[in-house]
């Protein structure tokens, strides 16, 4: 084994930069890498430095590295400022605080707290300011402190900044710097100038009782800042013009939290705010930089409503900039503030639709949120005209967005009827296959409540269908559209545009397609069937209808199969039943402002109480919960006598499609079910709906549930219905579950909830899922 | 997202993050709404050149982190703004020839100002390597980290002067090189000479 000097760091560089293919460059790590590792097992002082570098060159290729961990904390120990430069350095990249091996740093980190060079002590209060794990800065925050407290302003500025990072990982910690920022704000040097207004923004921000503290020093940080502003060239500090841009935006920042909810200090700073707004110099970025954290501060404190005007107009004055960057800033800003300044706003209204045709995604997409925040009843028409045409052009990642703020600007200040349901049509035909899964639930309940207008809405339902049946959300309101009002469209009725003329046999070949056509997705031939199935009662040529029923019976879609089945007990045993069932719906209420999700009505024979009320949706909700309340709704009646009929096993939500609910945990009277759905569209999704249950007889309040699940799997839980269990089997709570899985399910639970007056937590596996919930 | 981050964040856990809900940036706790998370340098093959993290992250996560959001930036055109949105945070970045300069900000951050961080940044390379290239940036990482170092500190500015920070490195690259001091370079602080390695590992 002959033993040679490390090659050096740029060589190796070289070298390795003259490989052709990955496999080159592999062969050449691994065999550095191998002589590096014995050069460590030598435990060579000398090349120690150059072989930690070496290694912290292949780090960043993404090779591994971690053989070097302890070698840097030996570099760190050395007493040669070469070694602890880089030995510091490859703590940063190697080390992180995961890893206990992380704590052997501290005492390396204290002694250089207190080194005799400068440089020295700058190396540790960076390393530890960056990376410093928790048990770090509880250790070392005495001599932070310290050295907040020095002279020398090269320590002090990068103290403050460790000391920032200390609160941070420490909250409990701010108390022991309190004192140390007493005269912070009286130095003249630059740079602890700006790390000490860090500080007193993180301390700030965390502790209110700090912050009513520091609102002394409201007109100090005004002077500073007008010092600023009014002082000569100063060459160290001047960046196109403008003295210390960095310190600006901090101490205006740091105004903007002070001033926030206080009249005092808001007012203190007024004059300074409309200065710097009215004076900076907006050619370059960098003023445009100090501008909009003006803006910034005057839109948060309580400024006097000149002040606000003039911050919108430099926003509004942004919007027209050459720099994109500054439209973007421009965008953002107004967005956050159109709620609270709308009628200033609402004045650069055409510059912000203007922006719809920017080329920049984020641009755009700003736009168009902030011009569906602008819409209001005056300037409806005009509006929608623009983001139609937005949604016309657009990328199709804007188009459920849009499609959606369609659909709820419509809602809210549609002038007619007429013109909400052509609008909701302009978005189905234009982006029928971008709306969101819970719009057709939305759409249907628009239309139904929309009584006049049935025969107009279905007549042009119908010749969109004749045009394309791709776009399943539009497929799915034509299809209920038809089944509802299928009658008044054969009747030629329509009263808004000339009726077309249309026979019974014609629409009932448009409903026959879709439910053969594979473009129609599985819950789009559900919509088909049960408009079908309706129109029995509408229309005379039952016997078609029959025979349609019957075909899908044994149909191999689970779904389809048990609906045409339950269809077709309808048409048998309780024909009597039939028209009663399927006569019109009536006006829907909306409990939720989400949309239908508790339907209160009576429908023939079914019981109201059998009936299982939802819980309002909550945001994410899969699309399938929400869309079964309303196309569910006739079925769930079905399916309820098919209860009754054939003495199925009670499955709460029959839409289950075969996958048997379960018992995942019963004890002490808290019992959680488990039921089953596939998601739509993506099929190796499984919902799982956890239905929780109290039989003591005293509530479960503060009730959370947790789950966690192996490795391989993932994971999604939305927001629960509520947080109390109700004592006595008076209701449920429960929260949905999304699991992506191709393998045996296994789960564990966690339940946490307060019960006559104790905190109660119970820890469970869950082993008995059905083989249907996970193939 | 209830009770997911009461602290089970046992082996079971790391199995989605990255799935659904990124619960990526979650795992980092709570940090202020200022701060800037990491920077990254790449070239336009997305070669990294350099990566300074601020918050702990395995290496596992940053190299994900850093492989979508090179893919992310380099699929940007010329001609769309500087920032852009992705999972929480904002990124900022600029292309200085070559190189890719890359930030990742906070909710609440000012996006033009760290546009000038940038800038400062390169503005300082350019001073210490003289006209500086992405080739100096390979072969002298370590004195892009040292610059860096002297500039920010856990992601904050912490000079803004050009000058001192430029002299701070000056003096830091004379104590490797073992000359002595007898001067006193800050107001009252002595610096005594240090024995160093012989100068040659870090010259081309």
């Amino acid at each position: 084994w002959v033993c040679h000097t490390p090659i050096r760091l740029r060589e190796l560089i070289r070298t390795i930069r003259t490989a052709r293919t990955q496999a080159e460059e592999r062969e050449m790590i691994q065999k550095e890498c191998a002589a590096i590792r014995s050069s460590f097992r030598e435990e060579d002082n000398t090349y120690r430095c150059r072989n930690v570098a070496k290694l912290l060159y292949m780090h960043m290729l993404g090779y591994p590295a971690h053989f070097g961990q302890l070698e840097c904390l030996k570099l760190i120990a050395s007493q040669k400022f070469t070694d602890k430069r880089i030995g510091y350095l490859g703590a940063m990249l190697l080390l992180d605080e995961r890893q206990d091996v992380h704590l052997l740093m501290t005492n390396c980190i204290k002694n250089d707290l207190n080194h005799s060079t400068q440089y020295v002590q700058g190396l540790a209060l960076c390393t530890l300011g960056c990376m410093g794990s928790s048990e770090m800065c509880r250790d070392l925050a005495g001599e932070v402190e310290k050295l907040l407290k020095t002279s020398n302003s090269y320590l002090r500025k990068k103290a403050a900044l460790c000391a920032v990072h200390v609160i941070r990982k420490v909250p409990e910690l701010m108390e022991m710097f309190l004192p140390a920022t007493k005269n912070l704000l009286s130095e003249k040097n630059h740079g602890v100038l700006h790390t000490s207004v860090v500080l007193l923004t993180e301390m700030c921000e965390r502790s209110p009782d700090m912050l009513a503290h520091f609102r002394k020093l409201v007109p100090q940080l005004v002077r500073i800042l007008k010092n600023l502003i009014m002082s000569g060239y100063s060459p160290e500090h001047d960046v196109s013009g403008i003295s210390d841009p960095f310190l600006q935006v901090r101490i205006l920042r740091l105004l903007r939290i002070l001033g926030k909810g206080d009249d005092d200090s808001s007012e203190a700073m007024n004059d300074i705010l409309a200065q710097v707004a009215t004076n900076t110099e907006t050619s370059k970025n960098v003023g445009n930089a100090i501008l909009y954290e003006t803006v910034l501060t005057i839109m948060d404190i309580k400024s006097e409503s000149g002040l606000r005007v003039l911050a919108i107009n430099i926003l509004g004055r942004f919007l027209l900039n050459n720099d994109k960057n500054i439209r973007y800033v421009a965008l953002t800003s107004l967005l956050k503030t159109v709620q609270t300044d709308h009628n200033a706003v609402q004045r650069h209204r055409s510059t912000i639709v203007d922006c719809l045709k920017d080329l920049d995604v984020s641009i755009k997409r700003r736009a168009m949120e902030l011009s569906f925040a602008l819409v209001n009843g005056n300037n409806i028409r005009g509006m929608m005209k623009e983001l139609l045409y937005f949604l016309d052009s657009c990328d199709p990642e804007f188009k459920a967005d849009c499609a959606s703020g369609v659909f709820l600007a419509a809602e809210k200040y549609a002038p007619s009827k007429r013109w909400h349901i052509d609008t909701i049509m302009r978005v189905l035909t234009t982006a029928g296959s971008y709306v969101r899964d819970d719009s057709v639930p939305n759409l249907i309940q628009l239309i139904t409540n929309s009584v006049e207008m049935h025969a107009y809405t279905v007549q042009r339902l119908y010749k969109a269908l004749l045009d394309d049946i791709s776009q399943q959300p539009l497929v799915q309101v034509a299809s209920w559209c038809i089944g509802e009002y299928g009658d008044l469209l054969i009747s030629g009725q329509c009263e808004e545009e000339e009726p077309i003329q249309v026979t019974e046999d014609e629409v009932l070949d448009v409903l026959e397609g879709l439910l053969v056509s594979n473009l129609s997705s599985p819950v789009t031939r559900g919509y088909s069937l049960t408009a079908i199935m309706k129109l029995s009662t509408r229309f005379s040529s039952v016997n078609r209808i029959k025979k349609v029923v019957s075909i899908y019976g044994s149909s191999i879609d689970v779904e389809l199969q048990q609906r045409a089945v339950e269809y077709n007990a309808l048409f048998k045993k309780y024909d009597h039943m039939r028209p009663a069932l399927l006569e019109r719906m009536p006006i829907m209420e909306k409990t939720a402002s989400n949309g239908p999700t508790e339907i209160v009505q009576t429908n023939g024979e079914a019981e109201p109480s059998v009936v299982e009320p939802k819980h309002p949706p909550p945001v994410g909700q899969p699309a399938s919960q929400v869309k079964n309340t309303v196309f569910g709704l006739v079925s769930r009646c079905l399916s309820l006598m098919a209860f009754y009929l054939f003495d199925l096993s009670k499955t709460v939500n029959f839409l289950s499609i075969g996958i048997p609910p379960m018992t995942a945990y019963n004890k002490n009277g808290l019992k959680i079910d488990f039921t089953f759905e596939r998601a739509n569209p993506n099929p190796n999704v499984a919902v799982i709906t956890i239905h929780a249950s109290n039989s003591t007889e005293a509530d479960m309040t503060d009730f959370v549930f947790q789950a966690a699940v192996p490795k391989t799997f993932q994971l999604q839980l939305l927001s629960p219905s509520s947080n109390v269990v109700p004592a006595l089997n008076q209701g449920t709570v429960t929260q949905v579950i999304r699991v992506l899985n191709q393998q045996k399910l296994r789960m564990r639970i966690k339940l946490t909830y307060i019960h006559k007056g104790s905190a109660v937590q119970d820890l469970a596996e869950v082993n008995n899922f059905p083989p249907q919930s996970w193939q | 997202m209830d009770g997911w981050m009461d602290g089970w964040m046992d082996g079971w856990m790391d199995g989605w993050m990255g799935g659904w809900v990124d619960g990526l940036l979650l795992t980092i706790g709570i940090t202020s709404s200022f701060q800037m998370q990491f920077m990254l340098l790449f070239s336009r093959q997305g070669k990294l050149r350099l990566q300074k993290w601020y918050v702990p992250l395995s290496d596992k996560e940053k190299k994900k982190i850093t492989r979508e959001l090179v893919q992310t930036v380099l699929a940007r055109k010329p001609k769309m703004c500087s920032f852009l949105e992705w999972r929480d945070l904002k990124i900022v970045y600029k292309r200085y020839a070559s190189l890719y300069f890359c930030c990742a900000i906070e909710d609440q951050d000012n996006e033009l100002i760290t546009l000038e961080i940038i800038h400062r940044y390169v503005e300082l390379l350019d001073k210490y390597f003289g006209s500086v290239c992405e080739l100096d940036i390979i072969f002298n990482f370590e004195k892009a980290y040292f610059i860096l170092d002297e500039f920010l500190l856990g992601g904050e500015a912490q000079e803004t002067s050009k000058k001192n920070v430029l002299k701070a490195i000056e003096q830091a690259d004379l104590l490797q090189e073992n000359i002595d001091y007898q001067t006193r370079l800050f107001a009252g602080v002595m610096v005594p000479s240090m024995a160093s390695e012989s100068s040659g590992l870090f010259q081309s």
